[in-house]
């Protein structure tokens, strides 16, 4: 166990190494963020200032090394446009993110996994059918549109629930949390549902597809010969077999959400990471993408050795050690 | 208990309305008003912090934490502090804190963009008593005022030794505004409230929260669903349901931004100009005066004011409106006239036109690429095939500022609320050492231009300047060095029974809205 984390601690390594490289050369080939950030009223000369301040006059591989050298003691550079070291703009987004990724994911299993299974209980049945429907919209519709709908029938027309932003926050062992007050919640609410949508259907289809096929195995038809209850069968045998897979999909979904709530969060005015790398790709505030990407990539790589670790407990039979490939 | 409902009832109607919630469209970056000269984060500061001279809602310049002024001669400006103002921690503000604010833009660190540019003319400050301040310049300069509109005066006590990262918490965002600060949430709200012991017309709401939503929809559904009461930059496509929508009211108002076309004058050689089978040309028609005459007279800016713009465009041959200093109103928009062009075309040499790539950014101004597409489709009416390439502001300017294009489109504000800005920046001859030329990507050159533009920016006689000023705008549209072709105009909507004071500096202040 302590060896395969090892491995895949220095292999992840590598690939933060490479992942570094390509965002930089890939975010110097757009432009030169001079500019667009720059006061248009400021002549050539304070031009020429600033880009020396920000290192920016000096050759691509020369500005690598310097945010490599830096980057091995924690320090990934100052935002341009904030003037505040990149990672502490992004870590004090991340709570709002993570809080609204986190309430998607719930939602996601809260609402897909007894759908998926009811779904896969009547594949017949009216029920069954119309949940496959609805399902397909969660994958086909845009979330913007659907963002967009939903603030227009809650909010608008029905003024059940705020249009946008995050609403009131409590400081939970420090960290500002909006889910423990109700104007949070309510705020709250929209997003994590749009965020969801898509992940929803996924884990309907998930479990839907896994349960039928398990209610065929011997070991179902076994435990109902021994006259289990139905829902000891289904509850115990069922879903823990089928479990495997939708854990892992969740996982990385849950890296995607991250990653990717950036259109919900433009939406909903959610002051989230994702709408600060959409203002940051914006004027090019090259410390704060590149810091950006660097986590995600980073978060991905957690996950992935979580989801490992958690096969090994679902299943026993999956060993650490053999994962060399 | 009915008595006592009877008697609070008349008064909750008035609490409740003295609340205004107000959304804005871009979020800024920083609190500390000498950090970054940046439109959202100078839209904020303008609530708090107040300067020594300040920008009606015309740019026409009035007085503001000074009384009056002066010139002692040509060089030396004196300012009369007004009496009784008072921080918002209750200290007096005094001609110290005025020296203070002036120097404080230099120091700055790790700034994009400092608000030096409106000091460095300042070669001398003296305190003459705490009342009175005496600003040396090194040469006549008569932009000072104008320049002194952009620094915002703060307590030196409150912010000696702070950094800008500082002022997010709170501390030191002590001015002597109409509000005061609570709370910064970055990104998504500010709080403020009322400063009662404000010198000046005391704004109507005792707490005003300003909300950040970049997307235009949600802005504008925000507004429906009355989480806010006003909002600024309505969305072209929803105009016209705005319009018509009993609830809200509409506002909108001419800005000093221009929106324009740059021509590649000077290379013989110019990177997009072809002939019509896309084969490089020997000679850059563009730099034929006749040619860009013709472009200009071949745009039809009242069908892209109606059918691009919704009506909210004034189409223009100027670089200023009308209400700004150095307006020519000798110039008025050409008539657009497809066979006048196909003429000119022809007596420069080219009566079958040749091939052209304009060059746009997508993001930045009001339809930017859209009024591209169309003025592409005027000139192909006239016989120059035109291309449209538009790309974010991000990349099209890095490529603009190497003067990778022959022709592009732009957007100026004359943030000094005069034409010399857009003049000295726009047209000027390059000259980094002048600070001339900022954004003459394509490096138009004019000496005639140039000579008329020097001396106005020496004289302090104001009628003299203003002169000069349509002067040498003249001299530039004539000879077609840049084709503007419209002012932008700002919107705004609100709650119906809210008025707002529209203003042609594009920004929005909470101080400006009022209920009915």
């Amino acid at each position: 166990m302590l060896a395969f984390i090892i491995r895949r601690v220095l292999q992840s390594l590598v690939v933060l190494l490479v992942m570094s490289l390509l965002v930089f050369i890939g975010v110097y080939a757009i432009g030169n963020p001079i500019d667009v950030l720059i006061s248009p009223d400021a002549d050539q000369i304070e031009r020429a200032k600033v880009i020396v301040a920000f290192g920016l006059d000096k050759p691509l591989w020369l500005q690598y090394f310097i945010f490599l050298k830096h980057a091995v003691g924690g320090d990934l550079g100052r935002s341009f446009a904030y003037s505040t070291p990149a990672l502490s703009l992004i870590f004090e987004r991340m709570p709002a993110t993570l809080e609204l990724s986190t309430a998607a994911i719930l939602l996601s299993i809260v609402l897909g996994l007894p759908l998926g299974l009811l779904a896969g209980l009547r594949p017949n049945g009216i029920v069954g059918k119309t949940i496959m429907a609805v399902s397909i919209l969660g994958f086909s519709l845009p979330t913007f549109w659907v963002g967009l709908m939903l603030i227009m029938v809650f909010a608008v027309q029905l003024g059940w629930l705020p249009t946008s932003g995050r609403g009131e926050t409590q400081l939970l062992l420090g960290v500002p949390v909006s889910f423990l007050s109700w104007d949070g919640l309510k705020h709250l609410l929209m997003p994590a549902f749009n965020l969801a949508l898509f992940n929803i259907a996924l884990v309907i289809r998930l479990t839907r597809s896994g349960a039928q096929e398990a209610l065929m195995q011997d070991y179902v038809k076994f435990a109902r010969a021994k006259g289990l209850r139905n829902s000891r069968i289904i509850g115990v045998h069922v879903l823990k077999n089928i479990l495997i897979p939708i854990v892992t999909v969740v996982a990385l979904q849950f890296g995607s959400i991250i990653a990717f709530s950036i259109v919900t969060e433009t939406v909903f005015a959610w002051p989230g990471m994702g709408k600060l790398i959409i203002d940051s790709i914006r004027v090019l505030d090259r410390p704060v993408i590149v810091a950006y990407l660097l986590l995600i990539v980073t978060i991905f790589i957690v996950i992935n050795l979580a989801v490992d670790m958690l096969y090994s407990l679902l299943d026993p039979r999956v060993r650490l050690a053999e994962s060399k490939g | 208990m009915a008595v006592l409902l009877a008697l609070t009832a008349p008064v909750m109607p008035s609490a409740v309305a003295q609340e205004f919630r107000l959304a804005m469209s871009s979020p800024p970056t920083s609190m500390d008003p000498h950090f970054y000269n940046l439109f959202p984060n100078i839209n904020v500061s303008d609530h708090i912090f107040e300067q020594l001279v300040a920008m009606d809602a015309d740019s026409h310049i009035i007085p503001a934490l000074a009384e009056s002024w002066k010139l002692v001669n040509n060089l030396t400006w004196e300012f009369k502090l007004r009496k009784g103002v008072k921080f918002h921690d209750g200290t007096p503000l005094t001609a110290e804190d005025v020296a203070w604010s002036l120097e404080r833009p230099a120091t700055i660190v790790g700034s994009p963009g400092k608000f030096d540019t409106y000091t460095k003319a300042i070669v001398d400050k003296k305190i003459i008593d705490p009342y009175t301040i005496q600003l040396t310049t090194k040469e006549p300069y008569p932009l000072l005022l104008a320049d002194l509109t952009s620094i915002y005066i703060v307590s030196k006590k409150a912010t000696q030794g702070l950094s800008s990262d500082d002022f997010s918490s709170g501390k030191g965002m002590v001015g002597t505004g109409p509000f005061k600060f609570v709370k910064f949430q970055r990104d998504d709200r500010i709080e403020l409230e009322r400063n009662n012991d404000y010198w000046g017309k005391k704004p109507a709401w005792t707490k005003v929260t300003l909300r950040f939503i970049p997307n235009d929809a949600t802005r504008l559904a925000a507004l429906l669903a009355g989480d806010v009461q006003a909002i600024e930059n309505v969305p072209t496509p929803d105009l016209a349901k705005v319009r018509a929508d009993k609830d809200l009211s509409f506002y909108s108002k001419v800005s000093h931004r221009v929106i324009y076309l740059y021509p590649d004058t000077r290379r013989e050689k110019s990177p997009f100009v072809t002939d019509k089978d896309g084969k490089p040309l020997d000679k850059n028609p563009l730099m034929d005066q006749r040619v860009r005459r013709a472009l200009s007279i071949a745009i039809n800016r009242d069908a892209i004011r109606d059918r691009i713009m919704e009506g909210l465009s004034e189409p223009t041959l100027n670089l200023v409106p009308a209400a700004l200093f150095g307006h020519n109103p000798d110039l008025k928009p050409p008539k657009y006239d497809v066979d006048a062009a196909k003429k000119l075309l022809a007596e420069a040499g080219y009566p079958n036109g040749f091939g052209l790539t304009l060059h746009t950014p997508n993001n930045r101004y009001i339809n930017d690429e859209k009024i591209a597409q169309t003025i592409a489709q005027m000139w192909s009416r006239i016989g120059v095939a035109t291309k449209v390439e538009g790309a974010p502001m991000s990349v099209y300017a890095a490529r603009g500022a190497k003067s990778e294009y022959s022709i592009g489109l732009l957007g100026w504000g004359a943030q000094t609320g005069e034409a010399s800005s857009p003049l000295r920046a726009m047209v000027a001859c390059d000259n980094p050492a002048k600070g001339m030329g900022a954004v003459n990507w394509l490096k138009y050159c004019n000496p005639k231009m140039d000579a008329v533009l020097t001396k106005a920016l020496a004289s302090v006689d104001d009628k003299e300047r203003s002169a000069l000023l349509q002067q040498a705008t003249a001299i530039v549209i004539e000879d077609g060095g840049v084709i503007p072709i419209h002012q932008q105009v700002t919107t705004w909507a609100t709650k119906k029974g809210i008025v707002y004071i529209p203003r042609t500096d594009e920004r929005t202040h909470a101080y400006g809205f009022y209920p009915q």
